[in-house]
């Protein structure tokens, strides 16, 4: 009697802390989720969402046999990923170190730093339109610099750079509190030890600071890896993909194949690929960079 | 780290840090002083301060994205979504880390894997589970949604806090006769206050700005507008219209700058505490 009654206890305790969590996640990740691979070999439109029709292998044939501009997309997504990967993350170590030293205004500056971050991304694209498009073009008529006078976000490799800039402008402010964090933990007697041993900046920046910061390298890496490979909605509001579609990602594809042309079905296979190449290089890029880690 | 000393060298590096600081600040000064300008003005001369102020370019804005009920309809669907992001996971976490059962050690491992599946691998699927379950175009469906996508993280940041919560008090206030409730609530809620700001916090970022979720999820129903989508409709319809285009940007903009100015603190600490522990 006694051990049903709280055998009742520890279901109902079960139902009541982990029950609603449960209802959410199921509902609106995993049951999405597992219906993707369903969905993914269908023909299926977004105005007719009860009927899709079974298609087998035609979608996955035609994304590898007949579609550039998903593989384009693919490219201008790596590119992407790996040139803002490297310059958000030089950038931010670069700010920490500076940071770490005596500074009069560090606060401020640490700030200012950080503030693109809480802007969205959608926001932060339309403000760096106008900049790319007037801004630039006043400065340059000012100044003469003919970095300036680009056609900004009017050819593919400006447009390139210019979703460069933005998310390296964006990113570089957060991954440098983070670095900031990493640095901070470095016990003081280390580095005096190095010192006295006569290690020099390069030595020390290369055989003390990194190997200790490592944990926070890492976390960086994955962090940018995953939000630059996923990048969406700067891509939105600050190139639409263009010109033309050359400046493409990955995620702004599957948004086109969907929501403007209106193929849902193949939308959804894309996004199963999608999917499959994020897990496949964040998984990587941590298990390189733990292997590295060392303690102090 | 070097000694902490202010010598010449730091007077360098400090100048150097101030004119990176103005470039990153640059932006918000173009952005900030051409909205208040006629659009004349701004095609002559982006880069100088107004000389005539149009502060009409505001008011046309603000009736033209609606901008009262698109704020309050982002605040609404955050702060309700955040609440129960808040309650829910906490709940979730502590009964995994106080009862870690083969099924609770496994719908964790669930959680942590889902929180590396990008959202257009879900997107399309959850247009049609919302619809089946007649949730699009609602308040409590959208913020349904945003319960979904903010557990994996937010379980995850509060499981790794509850472990280092001591079990002795929990037991102390067994013994005095409260239940597993009481206990959670009275006991346990009130000690994670720090990871409560993380992922308080992280939540409202996140959601506030989103936009793709809302504007499949909430769809044709426009008195749910949220900024970010208002916005972009604003965009869409008037480029080139850069006088009004900016001013509409500065609105949007000033409510989160707000709320990190004031907030900065617990902000940095918050995302930094989150990533580092996720």
């Amino acid at each position: 009697m006694r051990k049903t009654l709280r055998m009742q206890r520890g279901w109902g305790q079960q139902i009541v802390f982990l029950g609603p969590c449960l209802l959410f996640f199921l509902t609106i990740v995993v049951t999405p989720f597992f219906l993707g691979f369903y969905y993914s070999s269908t023909d299926w439109n977004g105005l007719d969402l009860d009927k899709a029709v079974w298609t087998g292998a035609a979608n996955w044939k035609r994304i590898f046999m007949n579609d550039d501009k998903f593989w384009e997309s693919l490219v201008f997504t790596l590119r992407f990923t790996v040139i803002s990967v490297v310059a958000a993350n030089v950038l931010a170590l670069l700010l920490a170190f500076i940071l770490m030293t005596t500074l009069k205004t560090k606060k401020l500056l640490r700030t200012v730093f950080f503030m693109p971050n809480v802007i969205g991304g959608i926001l932060l694209g339309y403000i760096w339109q106008f900049i790319f498009t007037k801004g630039f073009a006043t400065i340059g008529e000012l100044t003469g610099i003919s970095f300036f006078q680009l056609p900004w976000l009017g050819t593919p490799s400006t447009g390139f750079w210019g979703l460069v800039i933005v998310f390296v402008w964006q990113t570089a402010g957060y991954m440098m509190v983070i670095y900031i964090a990493g640095l901070a933990g470095i016990p003081k007697d280390l580095i005096e030890a190095a010192r006295i041993d006569g290690a020099r900046a390069p030595q020390l920046f290369k055989s003390v600071y990194i190997p200790l910061i490592m944990p926070a390298i890492t976390i960086c890496l994955f962090l940018t890896t995953s939000n630059a490979f996923k990048m969406f909605d700067l891509n939105l509001s600050l190139t639409k993909g263009g010109p033309g579609t050359s400046t493409q990602s990955l995620a702004y594809n599957i948004y086109a194949e969907a929501l403007i042309n209106n193929r849902y079905g193949l939308g959804t296979a894309k996004a199963l690929l999608f999917f499959a190449a994020v897990s496949l290089i964040t998984v990587t890029q941590v298990w390189l960079t733990k292997r590295k880690e060392v303690s102090a | 780290m070097n000694s902490s000393r202010y010598r010449p060298g730091n007077f360098i590096l400090e100048i150097a840090a101030i004119l990176l600081a103005i470039v990153f600040l640059s932006p918000f000064y173009l952005v900030l002083s051409n909205s208040v300008k006629g659009l004349k003005d701004i095609l002559i001369d982006a880069a100088s301060w107004p000389q005539v102020f149009h502060w009409s370019n505001y008011s046309k804005v603000w009736d033209a994205i609606n901008f009262p009920q698109a704020f309050f309809n982002s605040l609404t669907i955050t702060i309700l979504s955040v609440i129960f992001i808040v309650l829910f996971s906490s709940m979730a976490a502590y009964q995994i880390v106080r009862k870690p059962t083969r099924f609770n050690s496994f719908v964790f491992l669930l959680l942590v894997s889902a929180m590396i599946i990008p959202f257009q691998s879900l997107m399309l699927q959850l247009v049609r589970v919302t619809s089946l379950l007649e949730l699009r175009g609602e308040l409590y469906g959208i913020v349904a949604c945003y319960l979904g996508f903010g557990m994996p993280l937010s379980v995850f940041l509060f499981h790794g806090f509850i472990k280092t919560v001591p079990l002795e008090l929990e037991e102390a206030a067994r013994v005095d006769g409260s239940n597993p409730y009481g206990v959670f609530f009275r006991i346990v809620f009130p000690l994670l206050l720090p990871i409560i700001v993380t992922v308080i916090i992280l939540n409202t970022l996140w959601i506030w700005n989103d936009y793709l979720l809302p504007v499949l999820v909430i769809g044709g129903n426009k008195d749910l507008t949220t900024l970010p989508v208002a916005v972009t409709k604003f965009f869409g319809q008037y480029t080139k219209k850069w006088d009004l285009a900016l001013a509409g940007l500065v609105m949007a903009i000033t409510p989160i700058l707000l709320f990190f100015l004031s907030l900065q603190r617990y902000i940095v600490e918050g995302v930094t505490a989150g990533s580092i522990k996720g």
